[in-house]
C-alpha cells in the first residue's frame, strides 16, 4: 500500500517519561526505516496520552484515526514500522484505535484534552484543537467577567490547598492599579505527580492562554513560570512556546492586537522541595534563600517583589482557558461537593497500570487502585497507598471507599493535595516511611520556624526509638504530641502536614512500630 | 560526561553582566556559573554580590540553601537515583545499595578519583515508570539491577 501524498504521520511522545522509557531512540529508528524504505513521514513527537505502561506508545494518523502500538521497544521497530506504513495493519503490540483504549475511554479529559494529540511545538496545531477560544472570549467579555467565570466554574487551586481560583483574582484584581504579577507555581516536587509536568511537555501553549487571561482578568502585565530544575523537558518546551506565542502576537505589548499587554518567562528552581510552597517560590524568583514569609500579607496583596500577585498551580491556570471557552457551568457540571470539574489524577510507585487518569471528583480510591491501577505489578497484595505525596497520609485498604473529593479525603485526616497516589504493595515497611516522610522533612526544611526545623529532626529519633523499643508507650506519645506541635505551630504546610504520613502510618499499621494493642490485646 | 570551563574571572563577569537589569537575577547567574564552570567558584560569589548590590555573606546563603548549587567540582559522571516514595515503592532502595556497592562510595559521595558523583534526588516526575535515576542528564525509567549494571559501566571512564 503507497502512503498518502503528504506522508505518514507518526507520533513518538517527546514526553519525559517516554523518553526515559527509550522514547528517543524509538523515534530516531523509525525516522531511519522511513528514509530506508523511501517512504514519506513525518515523526511528531507529541505528548503522552498518559498510559505510562504502553511507553513507549507509537502512534500513526489512518482513515480510521489513530492507530496506537506499544510499548515499542528498539527491537519491534521495524516490524511496526512496516504495519504503521501499511495503513496501521495488525501487529502484535496493535492496540487498535488510540481512542477505543478503554483505559482512556473511561476518562473525563478537560484539562488533558489536547495532551498527547497535538504537535506541543506547534501554535497552529494548537489553534486547530481550540487553542486560544477561551482567549477569544476573555477579550469580548472584559476582566470582571473574566473573574465571575472562574469563581462561577467553582474551580479550586490544584495545588494542594484547594483554594478558590476566583476569589484569589477577585482579591488582586480589586487592588489599585500598579505593577502585577501572575505566578505559576511549577515546581512539582511532589512524589508520585507529574501531571504539571505532563501538560507543559505536552500542551505548552494552554498554559501561556491560561496566564493571559489571569493577566487580563487581574490587570497583571507580566508572568513568571517557576520550573523545578529536575524537569529539564519541561523547561525546553515551555521556553519554546513562549518565544512562539510572542512571535505570533499572543504575548507582549498587545496581546492578539488587543488593548492588553501581557508577556511571561520561565525562571527555574534549584533543587528546593519548599520552593513549592507559594511565598518560599515567591523569595526564590527574588533572588532569595527558599524561605517561607508568614502570612498576612498574603500574595495577593504583597507578593513578588512586594506587588499584588496571583499564585496558582499549572493545572489551575491550564483550566482557565476551557472555563472560558465553554462557561463557568460547563465546568461546574462535573464533580461531587465543593469539588467542581474533573482531576488529572496521577497514579504511581507499584501499579501495573501506572499513568496519568483524569476524571470528575467522585471516583473512589478504591476504583483508582484496583480497577484503573489494575493493582500492584509485583502481583502482590496493596498494602498502603499515599495519597497527595511525601506530606500526604498513608491509606489502608479499609479506607478505599473514600471518595476523591478535597472534603472527604479532610474528613479521613488525609489530603488530595496535587492528586498523586503512589502504591505500595505488602513488602513497604510502615514505619520505615514515617521515618522518611521525618527524615525528608529535615532535608527539605527551610529553617524558619522552629516546630518543622527541630521537629522533624526529633521525629526521626523518636520513630528510630519505637521501632527499637525504647519506652514504646512513652514515645508514642512523644511521637503524638510532637506531630500536633508541628501540625498546628509550623508556618507552612512542609512542617505542618509532615504529621499526615507518620500519624497515618502510625495509627493504620501500628504492627509495623512493634505497637499492636488489638493483637496484645487478643492475647 | 558534561565537560565545563576553568575558572576565569573574565569569563564569570561577562556571564553576571549579562543579567544585568533583570528582576532577581540571582539564580539565573548562579545557574550560569554553574553551567559555565560545573560548580560555583568561591571566587565568583563577592563578583556577584558587588553585581547585585548584596553582601557575600547573602549570596553565600542563596548558594548553601539549594541543593542544586555546587561549591566543589562534582565527579565527570553524575549518577542521580531518585529516594522519593514512588521509587521506593518500587525497590530504589535496592539499587542505591547496588550502585553503592560498584562505584565504592555511598549516596552523596564523589569517587577519590573524581571519576563519578553518586546523588539522592527527590522526584524526577517519572513516578508512573519507576524506579527512575538521572545519569549524565539522561533520564532512565524502568530501573532494574540489570539496566543499573549496564549504565554504570558507561561511567567507568
Amino acid at each position: 500500500m503507497t502512503a498518502p501524498n503528504h506522508g505518514l504521520r507518526i507520533f513518538v511522545p517527546g514526553d519525559a517519561a517516554a523518553v526515559a522509557c527509550g522514547a528517543d531512540i524509538i523515534a530516531m529508528s523509525l525516522e531511519a526505516a522511513a528514509f530506508n524504505g523511501k517512504v514519506a513521514a513525518t515523526v511528531v513527537r507529541n505528548g503522552s496520552r498518559g498510559m505510562h505502561w504502553l511507553e513507549p506508545l507509537v502512534e500513526v494518523e489512518t482513515a480510521r484515526g489513530r492507530i496506537a502500538y506499544g510499548p515499542v521497544a528498539p527491537e519491534d521497530v521495524e516490524s511496526v514500522f512496516a504495519a504503521i506504513a501499511a495503513n496501521g495493519a495488525a501487529h502484535p503490540l496493535c492496540l487498535g484505535p488510540t481512542e477505543d483504549i478503554p483505559w482512556l475511554k473511561k476518562q473525563t479529559r478537560l484539562t488533558f484534552a489536547r495532551c498527547g494529540i497535538v504537535d506541543p511545538r506547534s501554535l497552529d496545531d494548537y489553534r486547530a484543537h481550540g487553542g486560544y477560544k477561551g482567549l477569544t472570549r476573555a477579550l469580548a467579555i472584559g476582566p470582571q467577567a473574566i473573574v465571575e467565570d472562574v469563581t462561577q466554574s467553582g474551580l479550586r487551586g490544584r495545588g494542594g490547598a484547594g483554594f478558590p481560583t476566583g476569589i484569589k483574582w477577585q482579591t488582586v484584581a480589586k487592588t489599585p492599579p500598579q505593577q502585577k504579577y501572575i505566578v505559576c507555581n511549577a515546581d512539582e516536587g511532589d512524589s508520585g505527580t507529574f501531571a504539571d509536568r505532563m501538560i507543559m511537555e505536552g500542551d505548552p501553549f494552554v498554559l501561556v492562554e491560561g496566564m493571559t487571561i489571569a493577566g487580563i482578568a487581574t490587570g497583571a502585565t507580566k508572568g513568571y513560570l517557576y520550573i523545578r530544575s529536575e524537569y529539564p523537558h519541561a523547561i525546553a518546551v515551555m521556553t519554546d512556546a513562549i518565544a512562539t506565542a510572542r512571535k505570533a502576537g499572543m504575548l507582549g505589548v498587545s496581546v492578539a492586537g488587543s488593548a492588553y499587554a501581557f508577556d511571561m518567562e520561565v525562571r527555574v528552581g534549584a533543587g528546593a522541595y519548599v520552593c513549592g510552597e507559594e511565598t518560599a517560590l515567591l523569595e526564590s524568583i527574588e533572588g532569595k534563600r527558599g524561605q517561607v514569609r508568614a502570612k498576612p500579607p498574603l500574595p495577593a496583596h504583597k507578593g513578588l517583589f512586594g506587588q499584588p500577585t496571583v499564585i496558582n498551580n499549572v493545572l489551575s491556570l491550564a483550566a482557565v482557558p476551557l472555563i472560558l471557552d465553554k462557561g463557568a457551568a460547563f465546568y461546574r457540571d462535573f464533580g461531587m461537593g465543593r469539588s467542581r470539574g474533573t482531576m488529572p489524577i496521577q497514579l504511581a510507585g507499584n501499579l501495573k497500570y501506572g499513568g496519568l487518569f483524569e476524571t470528575a471528583f467522585g471516583i473512589t480510591l478504591g476504583e483508582l487502585v484496583d480497577e484503573i491501577g489494575g493493582g500492584c505489578f509485583t502481583g502482590r497484595p496493596v498494602k498502603a497507598v499515599q495519597v497527595g505525596g511525601p506530606l500526604g497520609a498513608y491509606f489502608p485498604r479499609a479506607l478505599f471507599d473514600t471518595p476523591f473529593d478535597y472534603e472527604a479525603f479532610a474528613a479521613r485526616d488525609g489530603l488530595i493535595g496535587h492528586g498523586g497516589i503512589v502504591v505500595f504493595d505488602d513488602s513497604a515497611d510502615m514505619a520505615k516511611q514515617a521515618r522518611f516522610a521525618m527524615e525528608f522533612c529535615a532535608i527539605e526544611s527551610c529553617g524558619k520556624c522552629t516546630p518543622c526545623r527541630i521537629g522533624s529532626t526529633r521525629g526521626v529519633e523518636t520513630v528510630d526509638r519505637i521501632v527499637k523499643g525504647v519506652e514504646r508507650d512513652k514515645n508514642v506519645a512523644v511521637l503524638t504530641d510532637l506531630c500536633n506541635t508541628m501540625k498546628f505551630g509550623s508556618l507552612c504546610a512542609l512542617g505542618g502536614f509532615t504529621p499526615y504520613p507518620v500519624m497515618s502510618a502510625l495509627t493504620h499499621f501500628p504492627e509495623d512500630f512493634g505497637t499492636c494493642p488489638r493483637l496484645e490485646a487478643a492475647e | 560526561m558534561q565537560t565545563f570551563q576553568n575558572w576565569d574571572s573574565e569569563i564569570a563577569a561577562a556571564l553576571i553582566a549579562s543579567h544585568a537589569g533583570q528582576q532577581g537575577a540571582m539564580l539565573p547567574i548562579l545557574h550560569g556559573l554553574q553551567e559555565t564552570f560545573g560548580y560555583i567558584p568561591e571566587l565568583a560569589v563577592p563578583m556577584v554580590a558587588q553585581a547585585l548590590n548584596l553582601s557575600r555573606a547573602e549570596v553565600h546563603g542563596v548558594v548553601t540553601f539549594y541543593h542544586d548549587f555546587r561549591q566543589e567540582p562534582a565527579g565527570r559522571h553524575i549518577v542521580k537515583l531518585c529516594q522519593a516514595e514512588a521509587c521506593q515503592a518500587t525497590g530504589c532502595h535496592a539499587l542505591t545499595a547496588q550502585a553503592e556497592e560498584k562505584l565504592g562510595i555511598k549516596l552523596g559521595e564523589t569517587s577519590r578519583d573524581g571519576r563519578v558523583s553518586l546523588e539522592p534526588v527527590y522526584c524526577l516526575g517519572l513516578c508512573s515508570v519507576s524506579p527512575s535515576a538521572m545519569i549524565d542528564g539522561r533520564i532512565v525509567g524502568r530501573l532494574d539491577a540489570k539496566k543499573l549494571d549496564a549504565l554504570l559501566a558507561k561511567t567507568s571512564r
